[in-house]
C-alpha cells in the first residue's frame, strides 16, 4: 500500500511556480521546460495554479525582506508532502546579490529543500534533471 | 432484485467503480489527444490512475473559517448524482420496457447536481477568486440550461409526449433514431454544445480559468476532495455522451454504441482544442441568442414532424 501512494506521488507531481523575487529569467526558463519541445507531462508533470494542489514548489530569485514572509505562507498553504525545488543561483547562495541590506536568503535557512538547480538560468535539461532527482530522493 | 444486486449496481456495476474506471481513462484519452494536437508524446496511459491515488496520499486542507461540512459536500453531490445517473442510464438501456421509473426530469435534475456541488463548496472555501469562480459558473449554468432544456423538450414531442426514458429508447427502436431528422440534428448540436459547458471545457472553462483566477472553484481544494472532483469530471466525460446517445442516437444497446461514443468524445476533444476560453457575457450571448434561438428552431421543425 505504501508502495503504491509512493508510485503515485512519483509519477505524477504537480509544481506550482513560486516566483519570489527572481530577475525574471529564471522564471522564463521554468515557462520554457512546459512548452511542448521539452513536453514534462510524459512525466506527469503538469503546472497547477493554486498551492493547494501542488507537490513541488519551484523557487526561483533570490530570497529578500519582502518575499520571505510570502515564500514561507504559500509553503504552509501546500499540502504535505511536498517537494520544495530551489531554481538558479541565487536560490543556492544568494549570487551576486549576497552583499545586500536586503538579502536574507539563502532559502535552507528558512524552509526545508529538497533540491538546488544552479545555473544563472540553469538549462531546461538541468531543471528536468533536478526534478528527477529530486524524485528519486523520495 | 435482491438487496446484494441493487447494491452491487450501484457500487461496482454499472455504478460507481466501472463508471470512475472507465471515466479516468477518458481523461487520459482527452489529454492524450491534446498531447498528440500539441504535437506532443503526451502521457502515459496510467497517468490519470497515479493522479488520483497521489491525491488520495496527501493532506486535505479545509480552509480556517470555512464551513466543514459544506466544503465537503461540495465534490461528493456530484458523485453521488454521476452514480445514480449511470446506473439509471445502464438499466433502461439494458432493459427499456423494465418496470424501473426512471424518466427525463428526474436526469435534467441530476444533471444539475454536479455544478451545484461546485457552487457550494466553491463559495463555503471562502476565497475571492473562488467566489468569482462560484458566480461565473452560475451565470454559466444558467446560460447552458435553458437551450439545453428546449433540447429535451424537443425530444420528448417526438418521442409522442412521453417523458419516461424507456419509451424513448422504445421509440427509437421501432421508427429509428431522432438523429435522422433535422430536429434531432439541432437537438444533438444544442445538446453537445451544452456538454461542453457541463463539463467545463475550453472554451466554457470560464468558472475555472487558469489564467485569470487560478482554478477558480477548485482553488481551495486539496487531497481527496480534489481527487473527488477529478473523479467526477471523468465520470461526467463517460455519462454525458451515453445521455447524448439514448436520447437521440437510438441508444446502445449494441456494438456499434462504442463506435457512436468514441466519435462524440473525440469531437467534444477537438472543439476543446480549436477553441479559445471566452468570456462570461459571451458566452451568454451565444448560449442564450446563438444557440436558444437555434434549439426553439428545432422545437418548431419537431411540431411539425420534421
Ligand atoms: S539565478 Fe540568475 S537568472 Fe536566475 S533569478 Fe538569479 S540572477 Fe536571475
Amino acid at each position: 500500500m505504501a508502495n503504491a501512494k509512493l508510485w503515485g506521488l512519483k509519477k505524477s507531481p504537480w509544481v506550482f511556480h513560486v516566483a519570489a523575487a527572481s530577475c525574471n529569467n529564471c522564471d522564463i526558463e521554468i515557462l520554457d521546460v512546459l512548452t511542448p519541445r521539452w513536453d514534462v507531462e510524459r512525466f506527469g508533470i503538469v503546472l497547477v495554479g493554486s498551492p493547494r494542489h501542488a507537490d513541488a514548489l519551484l523557487v526561483t530569485g533570490v530570497l529578500n525582506r519582502k518575499s520571505l514572509s510570502r515564500v514561507l505562507r504559500v509553503y504552509e498553504q501546500t499540502p504535505k508532502p511536498c517537494l520544495v525545488i530551489g531554481v538558479g543561483t541565487c536560490t543556492c547562495d544568494n549570487h551576486m546579490f549576497a552583499p545586500s541590506y536586503n538579502v536574507v536568503g539563502p532559502y535552507d535557512k528558512h524552509i526545508p529543500m529538497d533540491v538546488y538547480i544552479p545555473g544563472c538560468p540553469p538549462k531546461p535539461e538541468a531543471i528536468i534533471s533536478g526534478v528527477v532527482k529530486a524524485l528519486k530522493r523520495l | 432484485m435482491s438487496v446484494v444486486r441493487v447494491l452491487f449496481s450501484y457500487l461496482i456495476f454499472p455504478g460507481f467503480v466501472f463508471t470512475a474506471v472507465i471515466g479516468l481513462f477518458l481523461t487520459w484519452i482527452d489529454r492524450k489527444v491534446t498531447a498528440r494536437i500539441h504535437w506532443r508524446v503526451g502521457p502515459p496511459w496510467y497517468q490519470p490512475y497515479a493522479d488520483f491515488l497521489k491525491l488520495l496520499l496527501k493532506e486535505t486542507i479545509i480552509p480556517e473559517g470555512s464551513s466543514k461540512i459544506l466544503f465537503l459536500l461540495g465534490p461528493v453531490l456530484g458523485l453521488v448524482a454521476m452514480t445514480i445517473l449511470a446506473v439509471m442510464l445502464f438499466s433502461m438501456n439494458m432493459n427499456p420496457s423494465g418496470t424501473f421509473v426512471g424518466d427525463l426530469i428526474v436526469i435534467v435534475y441530476l444533471l444539475a447536481l454536479p455544478p451545484l456541488g461546485l457552487m457550494i463548496g466553491g463559495s463555503a472555501s471562502k476565497n475571492p477568486l473562488a467566489s468569482v469562480g462560484v458566480s461565473r459558473e452560475m451565470t454559466q449554468y444558467f446560460a447552458y440550461e435553458l437551450p439545453f432544456l428546449i433540447a429535451i423538450a424537443t425530444i420528448i414531442l417526438k418521442a409522442g409526449g412521453s417523458i419516461r426514458f424507456g419509451d424513448i429508447i422504445l421509440a427509437q427502436q421501432a421508427n429509428g433514431p431522432f438523429l435522422y431528422s433535422i430536429s434531432g440534428v439541432i437537438g444533438a448540436i444544442v445538446i453537445l454544445l451544452s456538454t461542453q459547458a457541463k463539463l467545463g471545457f475550453v472554451p466554457f472553462d470560464i468558472p475555472e480559468a487558469e489564467q485569470e483566477i487560478m482554478a477558480g472553484v477548485y482553488i481551495e481544494y486539496s487531497g481527496v476532495a480534489l481527487a473527488m472532483y477529478r473523479v467526477v469530471r471523468g465520470m461526467m466525460l463517460f455519462i454525458l455522451p451515453l445521455f447524448l446517445i439514448s436520447v437521440l442516437w437510438g441508444g446502445f444497446g449494441d456494438w456499434w454504441a462504442i463506435l457512436k461514443f468514441l466519435l462524440i468524445v473525440v469531437l467534444i476533444i477537438l472543439i476543446k482544442n480549436t477553441n479559445p476560453r471566452i468570456r462570461i457575457d459571451q458566452s451568454l450571448r451565444f448560449f442564450w441568442l446563438g444557440i436558444g434561438v437555434l434549439s426553439i428552431i428545432g422545437l418548431v421543425l419537431a411540431v411539425y414532424g420534421l
